[in-house]
């Protein structure tokens, strides 16, 4: 049976002053897909994301979330974050900041299980009193995860979330988000360059090129296929 | 000591300003704003020559100029690469304009001076009345949005992208911090002003491990350095903001070396 769409973008167009950046894209995201969003820098692949997240409003067409806007929660894992290394921020502290809302400033003992359920899950419960200014490069991407994850999203963006990570550190948080995507049926938009590792993870990709996108199962996509896309 | 009730209020008052600038600095320092804050307390001393020109009490001319400027540098600095130029700017034409104020409401310089280093003697029990409501009002304010400062103020990526309205909390805070400063200004004066609102916070930052941790440590180092302040500045006769200034300064100091020890071990 085929999963329900999570998210259509219909004849999606944004457009910067005197500078289209993409045009008339349609797709249709279904619970439980692994999308991999492919394509060289300048080409759109951020501007679509910020369109997503409603940060950024079409020129034309529209993104529609399904059944409806409020049933779809999204994670948002970015590559940077302007963190003060020096900030007397926990890695329990960050990923519990995601907690807002008109409540007391303490978190109450059901929040902090959870920021504790998913500290366990990402494999931080060990470090969680450390400063996350302290923690190497692959434990604040867990740390990014996790805060993204305590809301329980049902849509996890990953924007360049790996690319400046080690293979070792890479392969760890991906076989992560894998088996979250797997579990707990989490939609997952990964935008990368990194062709191998889209292969290795994704059921599908979207490749944005100047001249339009292309999509499909992930078997379709080849690193040849990327450069040629990439040389239009 | 405290049969005087001059010290009984300036004690009073002094305590209210550490509790507020406690926490309210580790805002500041988690929003990198210490140069913003020195300038709203230049903005408060062209306020409360404004004040006495206009036949107000000083806190009422602050409170004005602050307000209305923190509103505008808000707006003007919404991009932060802008935030520095745009700054020193309005902080040059406020300085500017409380030296015309002054000027005109025909002051003399000790006039100027009080404004500028703050004065225990002047504070009655009514100013201290005041201050304890305005400083409510902050904490109150601080309490009900507590949850959206703390992830804009450490994580301002996170809280846009969250779809937090960041800009809306970034004036919020700026008028909460007018507020602050018009408060603190009257023990401190509005030269001295961001010592308190700064430096406890960023001492704090190097030994806390929490942020609540943060709050309550910069609260203690702020009343540490106004009640020594003021019991040293009674029994020396020497002014006030400068025991505090050098006090929450060393502490400052102490901190940045303790911090280069831990990393050099």
């Amino acid at each position: 049976m085929t999963a329900a769409p999570i998210l259509k973008l219909e004849h999606l167009g944004v457009t910067f002053p005197n500078h289209p950046v993409f045009s008339d894209l349609n797709l249709t995201i279904r619970q439980g897909e692994f999308w991999s969003i492919v394509g060289k820098n300048g080409v759109g692949k951020t501007t679509l994301m910020r369109t997503v997240l409603h940060q950024l409003r079409p020129t034309h067409g529209q993104v529609a979330y399904l059944p409806a806007a409020n049933d779809v929660k999204i994670g948002y894992v970015p590559q940077f974050r302007n963190i003060d290394a020096d900030y007397p921020l926990t890695m329990r502290d960050f990923v519990g900041l995601n907690l807002t809302g008109w409540k007391w400033p303490w978190l109450s003992r059901k929040e902090r299980e959870k920021v504790q359920t998913i500290l366990k899950r990402t494999g931080l419960e060990a470090i969680a009193n450390r400063p996350i200014g302290q923690a190497s490069g692959g434990e604040k991407q867990k740390a990014y995860l996790a805060q993204a994850l305590v809301e329980a999203p049902n849509l996890l963006i990953l924007d360049e979330s790996t690319a400046s990570l080690d293979p070792v550190t890479k392969t760890e948080l991906l076989d992560l988000v894998i088996e979250l995507n797997k579990s707990l049926h989490l939609t997952v938009l990964f935008v990368t360059h990194d062709i191998p590792m889209a292969r290795k993870y994704s059921s599908q990709y979207l490749m944005l090129t100047p001249n339009g996108a292309e999509q499909g199962p992930i078997s379709g996509l080849t690193q040849e296929k990327v450069w040629e896309g990439e040389n239009v | 000591m405290f049969s005087y009730e001059f010290m009984r209020n300036a004690f009073a008052a002094g305590t209210i300003i550490a509790i507020i600038c406690g926490i309210m600095g580790v805002f500041v320092i988690a929003r990198n704003m210490s140069f913003l804050t020195h300038t709203l307390s230049e903005i408060g001393f062209s306020g409360a020559a404004f004040g006495v020109f206009a036949g107000w009490a000083p806190l009422n001319g602050m409170l004005l100029f602050t307000v209305v400027s923190s509103v505008i540098v808000g707006q003007l600095s919404a991009r932060s690469e802008r935030r520095e130029a745009a700054t020193s700017a309005i902080s040059a034409l406020f300085i500017g304009m409380g030296i015309l104020f002054l000027s005109l409401a025909n002051k003399n310089a000790s006039y100027a001076t009080s404004i500028l280093f703050g004065s225990v003697i002047g504070i009655s029990a009514g100013d201290v009345q005041q201050m304890l409501w305005l400083s409510l009002l902050v904490l109150l304010v601080v309490f009900v949005i507590y949850r959206f400062l703390k992830f804009d103020s450490f994580d301002h990526t996170g809280a846009r992208v969250k779809g937090l309205w960041t800009n809306t909390l970034s004036v919020t805070f700026l008028v909460l911090l007018a507020l602050s400063v018009s408060v603190a200004a009257q023990i401190v004066g509005s030269l001295l002003i961001f010592i308190l609102l700064t430096l406890p916070a960023a001492t704090a930052k190097y030994f806390a491990h929490t942020v609540g941790g943060m709050m309550v440590l910069a609260i203690a180092l702020a009343l540490i350095g106004v009640w020594s302040g003021l019991t040293l500045s009674y029994v020396t006769n020497y002014p006030v903001s400068f025991f505090i200034a050098a006090i929450e300064a060393i502490f400052y100091f102490i901190a940045l070396g303790w911090q280069k020890l831990q990393t050099a071990e």
